[in-house]
C-alpha cells in the first residue's frame, strides 16, 4: 500500500515496522509530530510526552536496557538537553536497539538556533544515520535498529524541518516480529562507574572500526555513476536538491549512514570523478572528513553555511545557473507572528508594558511574541528553563552593582515542568531578588497543543494525576502563589505591584486556557467599536491583538477573529469598546 | 479515471506555491491538493512549516507532481502557479514566481501587526501591479464565502479557483473532497468548491 505521508509519519510507521515498543519525546518542532502519529499504533507500542528531552532519553535508553527496541525524538536543541545520558549510553551500549531521532531546524522556522547535530555523533561517538526523504524515514530506521543491536550501539537518526515536514510517497510494509529481549543483570556493562567506563571507551574505539567497515558496505551509502564530469557527494536533504539540479548530469554517491563515514567507498567515488563536490546543508560536517584524508574537493568555498539550501541556490552556487523571477514595485510590510486574539498571555505581557524599563526575563513558548512590537515586554529569550535562571542571574548582578530593581521572569507550564522548576529552586534557596512567573495557559501551545504534566491527561489519552503548579511553588518556599486571571487587567496589575512590594519569596501564576484549545465553551460575546465614541486615541492598539486595528482612521475590531478575551475593552478611557451577542 | 489534460504535463514537474497568513487554512488544501494529485498518478511533494509563523505570520506551501520529483521544495523563479490567500503576501512571494507563472490571489486584506498599530500602511496598487507583470486571477473568496454561509471556506474557494486556473479538471475533486474533510464540513466545502470553479 501507498501513502503520502510526512517524515516524522513515516519515522513513525518505521517504528511500528521497526517493532519498537517504547518511545519518548518531549515535543519540539520540527519533531512534535512523530510522536503523534506513534499513537496510532498504541495497541504495540508504549509512548509518553516525558516532562523533558533528557527525561525522554533516560526513559528511552532504560527501555533498550529492559530488552525494548525504543525510540526517543527530539528537536536539535533537546538533544543538548538530553546529552548528558546519551554520551553515556554510547559507552555502554544496547541490549534492545535504541535510537535518537534528532530534528534539526536549518533556517530557524521554529528555533532559536540552527546547530548542526550531525557532530554529536562523532562527539559522542554514536553511529548516524540520515534519511533524504519519507519512504527513507521508514526503510533506514529499520535498518538503523538492526545495526544499533549487531554493533551494540545507540543510533543518531538525524533529520531536517524539510525531511520531517515534506510529504513524499511511502510503500507501506508489516510490522517486524521483534520480541523484548530478555533483561540480565549485567553490572560491568550497565554501571558507568570508572572502572567500567574505562573498558566501555575502549570498546567504543573498537566499534568504531568496525562500524566503517559496515559503512563501506552499507546498502544506505550507494553511488549512482552518471556523467563522470561531476561527482557529488551529499546526504539528506542536500541530496534531493543536487538531484533537482543536475539530474543524470553528475554522479552521486549518496550517504545515508554517516557516521562512521565510508571513507573508502569515498575515495573510490573521488578516483572515479574529475571534479568532486560535497553538498551539505549548514555545516561542513562531511567535507571536513574528506579534506583531513587528502581527498580533493569543493564544499563550503561555494555552497552557503547560512540557513536552508534549495534547488535554486545549489544551482547557482556551483552552475552560475539563476532563475529568472521579477519582483513589484510595491513595497511589503513585515508580518511576523503575533500573540493570537484571545490569547491569555496578551493580558499579562500588556501589563508589564505599561511600565517600560521593568526587566523580564523571558523564555520559549507562544509567549516568546510578548517581546515583539507592540508589547515589548520582554528582554531575554536563551532556551527553555532561562526565563527563570538568567532572570536570577540578573537580579544577582543588580544586587552586586546595588541595583533595587526586582527581576521578573517567566515561564509557560510546559516549560515549567521542563526545566523550570529547578531556577525556581534557585530563586528561594538562593534568595532572587525576583519574581517567577508561570504563564499557566493549560497546554503546551507553541508547539501544537500536547498534554503536559498539568494538563491531567496523557500522551496516550489517558486521564492521569494533575500536578499543581501553585502546590509545586508552595512547596519550593514561595511564601505567597498569587493566582490570577491575565485578562482582568486590573487584577493582573494589582497583583504585579503586589509582587515588587514583597519582601518575601512570591510567585505569580497566570491562569486561562488558550483560546485554541478543542471543546473549550463557545465565547459568550464579541467586542464592537462604536465609531461615534472613538477618540482615535490608538491606546487598543498598544494591546497587539491581530483583531484590532485602525480601518477609515478609527478603531476597528474584526468580527471573524474577535474572541470576545476584552482585554481591549479595558484599555478604552473612553467606553468606545462594547460588548455584542450577549 | 480520465487523464488526458494530465497526462502531457507528466514529463515535467509542475510547481504550485500556496502562500497565506497562518491560520487561513493553506494546509487543508495542500491536503486536498495532494490527495487529488496522487490519484491521478503523480509522484508529489509537498513542504510546509509548521511552528512559530502558524501563530499570525506569513506563511508557505509547497507542491510539485510530475513523474518524478526529487527536491520538496523550490528556490526563486521557479513555481508556475502563485495562489496567494491574501493580497499582500502575493507580492512576499512574487519572486518565486515563474516570469509567465499564473497569480490566483485573494481580494482580501489582513493587516500585519505594524500597519494594525499605524506604523506603516497596507501598500496600494498590488492587484493593478499583479495585472501589469502577469497572468493575474482575483478571486474575492471571502466575499464568495460568506455567501455560502462560512467565512473559513475561503480556502476552499481558492482550491477551486486554482483548479480551474490550472487546468486539473481532470482529477475528480468532489470525490478527493469527500475522502479528506470531515462530514459535518463536507458539503459547505463541496459549495466552496464549486463557487471557486465559477469564479
Ligand atoms: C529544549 C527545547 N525543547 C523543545 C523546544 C520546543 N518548544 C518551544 S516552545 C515549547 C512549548 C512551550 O509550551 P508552554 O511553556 O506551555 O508555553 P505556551 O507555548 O503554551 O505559551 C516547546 C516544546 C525548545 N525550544 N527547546
Amino acid at each position: 500500500m501507498k501513502r503520502l505521508m510526512s517524515g516524522n509519519e513515516a519515522i513513525a510507521r518505521g517504528a511500528y515496522e521497526a517493532g519498537v515498543t517504547v518511545a519518548a519525546a518531549y515535543p519540539g518542532t520540527p519533531s512534535t509530530e512523530i510522536l503523534e502519529n506513534i499513537i496510532e499504533y498504541k495497541d504495540c507500542i508504549y509512548s509518553e510526552w516525558a516532562p523533558n528531552e533528557k527525561v525522554a532519553a533516560e526513559v528511552a535508553i532504560g527501555a533498550s536496557i529492559g530488552g525494548a527496541r525504543s525510540l526517543a525524538a527530539m528537536k536539535h536543541v533537546g538533544v543538548n538537553v538530553a546529552a548528558d545520558p546519551i554520551f553515556t549510553y554510547a559507552y555502554l551500549g544496547v541490549n534492545g536497539g535504541f535510537v535518537l531521532v534528532s530534528a534539526d531546524d536549518p533556517s530557524m522556522h521554529s528555533s532559536q538556533n540552527e546547530q548542526d547535530n550531525r557532530y554529536y555523533a562523532k562527539f559522542a561517538k554514536m553511529a548516524m544515520v540520515e534519511p533524504s526523504d519519507s519512504q527513507e524515514c521508514k526503510d533506514f530506521l529499520k535498518e538503523a535498529y538492526r545495526v544499533s543491536e549487531k554493533y551494540d550501539t545507540p543510533i543518531l537518526f538525524r533529520v531536517t524541518t524539510r525531511i520531517c515536514h515534506s510529504k513524499s510517497i511511502v510503500e507501506l510494509g508489516e510490522r517486524e516480529d521483534v520480541e523484548v529481549k530478555p533483561y540480565v543483570k549485567n553490572i560491568p556493562k550497565y554501571v558507568a562507574a570508572p572502572a567500567n567506563a574505562k573498558l566501555a571507551h575502549a570498546r567504543v574505539e573498537k566499534r568504531l572500526l568496525e562500524l566503517e567497515e559496515y559503512s563501506n558496505q552499507s546498502p544506505l551509502n550507494r553511488i549512482e555513476y552518471n556523467n563522470k564530469k561531476i561527482g557529488i557527494i551529499s546526504s539528506g536533504i542536500a541530496y534531493q536538491y543536487a538531484k533537482e539540479v543536475f539530474g543524470e548530469d553528475a554522479s552521486y554517491l549518496k550517504l545515508g549512514f554517516t557516521y562512521p563515514l565510508p571513507m573508502k567507498l569515498i575515495k573510490e567515488f573521488s578516483e572515479n570523478v574529475e571534479e568532486l563536490y560535497v553538498i551539505e546543508e549548514l555545516e561542513p560536517y562531511i567535507e571536513e572528513q574528506i579534506k583531513a584524508a587528502g581527498i580533493k574537493c569543493i564544499g563550503k568555498e561555494v555552497i552557503p553555511k547560512l540557513y536552508e539550501l534549495n534547488p535554486e541556490i545549489i544551482a547557482k552556487a556551483i552552475l552560475g545557473k539563476t532563475y529568472e523571477s521579477k519582483t513589484l514595485d510595491v513595497e511589503v510590510v513585515p508580518r511576523p507572528p503575533v500573540l493570537c486574539p484571545g490569547c491569555p498571555h496578551r493580558g499579562f505581557f500588556y501589563t508589564m508594558s505599561k511600565k517600560k524599563n521593568r526587566v523580564i526575563t523571558g523564555d520559549i513558548g507562544c509567549y516568546t511574541l510578548g517581546a515583539n512590537q507592540p508589547l515589548e515586554a520582554m528582554d531575554t529569550c536563551i532556551c527553555m528553563g532561562a526565563g527563570f535562571s538568567a532572570g536570577m542571574g540578573i537580579s544577582k548582578a543588580f544586587e552586586v552593582s546595588g541595583k533595587k530593581d526586582k527581576v521578573f521572569g517567566v515561564v509557560g507550564d510546559s516549560t515549567f515542568f521542563h526545566s523550570g522548576i529547578t531556577g525556581a529552586i534557585d530563586i528561594v534557596y538562593n534568595k532572587g531578588n525576583m519574581v517567577p512567573v508561570v504563564l499557566d495557559n493549560r497546554i503546551t501551545g507553541m508547539t501544537g497543543h500536547q498534554e503536559n504534566p498539568g494538563t491531567g491527561r496523557t500522551l496516550m489519552g489517558e486521564p492521569t494525576t494533575e500536578i499543581d503548579v501553585v502546590e509545586v511553588l508552595k512547596a519550593i518556599g514561595y511564601k505567597t502563589v498569587k493566582v490570577v486571571d491575565p485578562c482582568d487587567l486590573k487584577a493582573m496589575e494589582n497583583t504585579v505591584k503586589e509582587a515588587e512590594e514583597a519582601t518575601e519569596p512570591y510567585a505569580i501564576v497566570t491562569k486561562r486556557p488558550c483560546v485554541l484549545i478543542k471543546g473549550l465553551p463557545a465565547p459568550k460575546n464579541k467586542c464592537i467599536v462604536d465609531r461615534d465614541k472613538c477618540k482615535k486615541c490608538r491606546m487598543c492598539l498598544k494591546v497587539g491583538c491581530p483583531a484590532v486595528f485602525f480601518k477609515d482612521g478609527k478603531s476597528y475590531i474584526e468580527q471573524s477573529m474577535c474572541v470576545g478575551c476584552e482585554v481591549c475593552m479595558q484599555v478604552c478611557k473612553f467606553d468606545a469598546i462594547g460588548r455584542v451577542g450577549e | 479515471m480520465p487523464l488526458e489534460g494530465l497526462v502531457n504535463k507528466m514529463n515535467s514537474v509542475k510547481n504550485i506555491l500556496l502562500v497565506g497568513v497562518g491560520g487561513q487554512g493553506t494546509i487543508l488544501v495542500s491536503k486536498v491538493l495532494t490527495a487529488g494529485l496522487m490519484k491521478a498518478g503523480y509522484d508529489v511533494k509537498m513542504s510546509e512549516v509548521h511552528g512559530m509563523a502558524q501563530r499570525g505570520g506569513s506563511v508557505t506551501t509547497q507542491v510539485r507532481y510530475g513523474e518524478k520529483v526529487y527536491s520538496p521544495l523550490i528556490g526563486k523563479g521557479m513555481a508556475d502557479i502563485l495562489v496567494a490567500f491574501e493580497k499582500m503576501e502575493a507580492v512576499r512571494w512574487i519572486d518565486y514566481l515563474k516570469p509567465d507563472g499564473i497569480v490566483v490571489v485573494n481580494n482580501y486584506e489582513i493587516p500585519s501587526m505594524p500597519i494594525a498599530t499605524g506604523k506603516a500602511e497596507y501598500p496600494h496598487g498590488i492587484l493593478e501591479s499583479l495585472k501589469d507583470n502577469f497572468k493575474t486571477i482575483v478571486i474575492d473568496a471571502a466575499q464568495a464565502a460568506t455567501e455560502i454561509g462560512n467565512i473559513k471556506t475561503q480556502n476552499i474557494v481558492l482550491l477551486g479557483a486554482l483548479v480551474k486556473a490550472f487546468n486539473l479538471t481532470e482529477v475528480d475533486w468532489i470525490e478527493v473532497l469527500r475522502e479528506t474533510i470531515t462530514e459535518k464540513m463536507l458539503d459547505i466545502n463541496i459549495k466552496a468548491f464549486n463557487r471557486g470553479m465559477e469564479l
